[in-house]
């Protein structure tokens, strides 16, 4: 599935990087926990998220991830966001709940990686 | 022990929340511009991010090494802290002694050690309680680890 097209199921702001919403995404890591997430060598798959920090674009740079979907209406701040465009990461953002999330993405025919 | 072609040190602030993970984006495009395999990058900066998360999180303040020589990326990450007076349980899966708000930043739910030692084809810690912890990370470039 592609980035646009999750961006238009979830209903999600796109906060910065969408230029690069043409990237193609099969494999969703679905958690608030950084190392969790890093459990898996997943490069290219999605991150759902609720924790909208730094720790969260550092994570998606350090497991290669290609973008972030922040869930229940969180927001990062400007220099969260000045960080992934720096590091060309696009950051979405979405009133949806991570359990919604999970099943529309799935739903998709997307797979956990966790 | 293989010649070293690259030696980094990088210094890390306990408490500093803001600044974590500098070192991993560093030492992630040192590697990139050496040519190293993406795998093993990976490998290596997920071992580097949870050291210094840990240190930032736990310590004063600490060192993290990377050397790279033909055979292998080694990385050490020292630190002034506390130490860890049962390395046994701090390694198991689950155990944290982070307080709510680590958790809060995503970080304390006991898979940091892990994580480093599952990405490590070699791995030691050792710890001096009162004066800090050592953890010791090499990866082969062989992929035979």
């Amino acid at each position: 599935m592609r980035l646009d097209e999750i961006r238009d199921v979830l209903g999600c702001e796109v906060l910065t990087g969408g230029n690069h919403l043409e990237v193609e995404v099969d494999v969703v890591l679905a958690s608030d926990g950084m190392s969790e997430i890093l459990t898996c060598q997943s490069p290219g798959g999605l991150m759902i998220t609720g924790l909208a920090t730094v720790h969260s674009v550092r994570t998606a740079d350090v497991g290669d991830l290609s973008a972030i979907v922040f869930v229940r209406g969180k927001r990062p701040n400007e220099k969260v966001v000045e960080l992934a465009r720096q590091k060309g990461i696009p950051l979405l953002a979405t009133q949806l709940g991570m359990f919604d999330v999970c099943a529309i993405l799935r739903e998709r025919g997307l797979r956990g990686a966790l | 022990m293989a010649d070293e072609l690259l030696r980094r040190e990088y210094h890390i602030q306990g408490r500093d929340f803001e600044r974590a993970g500098e070192s991993s984006t560093l030492i992630k495009e040192i590697l990139k511009g050496v040519g190293i395999d993406p795998t093993l990058i990976r490998r290596a900066v997920v071992i580097v991010f949870e050291a210094e998360m840990n240190v930032v999180m736990y310590a004063e303040g600490g060192t993290v090494t990377l050397v790279l020589t033909e055979e292998e990326i080694r990385i050490e990450v020292a630190d002034r802290g506390p130490g860890i007076p049962d390395i046994e349980q701090a390694m198991q899966e689950g155990y944290s002694t982070a307080a709510d708000d680590m958790r809060e930043m995503g970080f304390g739910f006991g898979m940091g050690l892990p994580n480093i030692r599952r990405n490590s084809d070699l791995f030691t810690i050792s710890s001096d309680v009162g004066r800090g912890t050592t953890v010791q990370s090499s990866i082969r470039l062989d992929g035979h680890g």
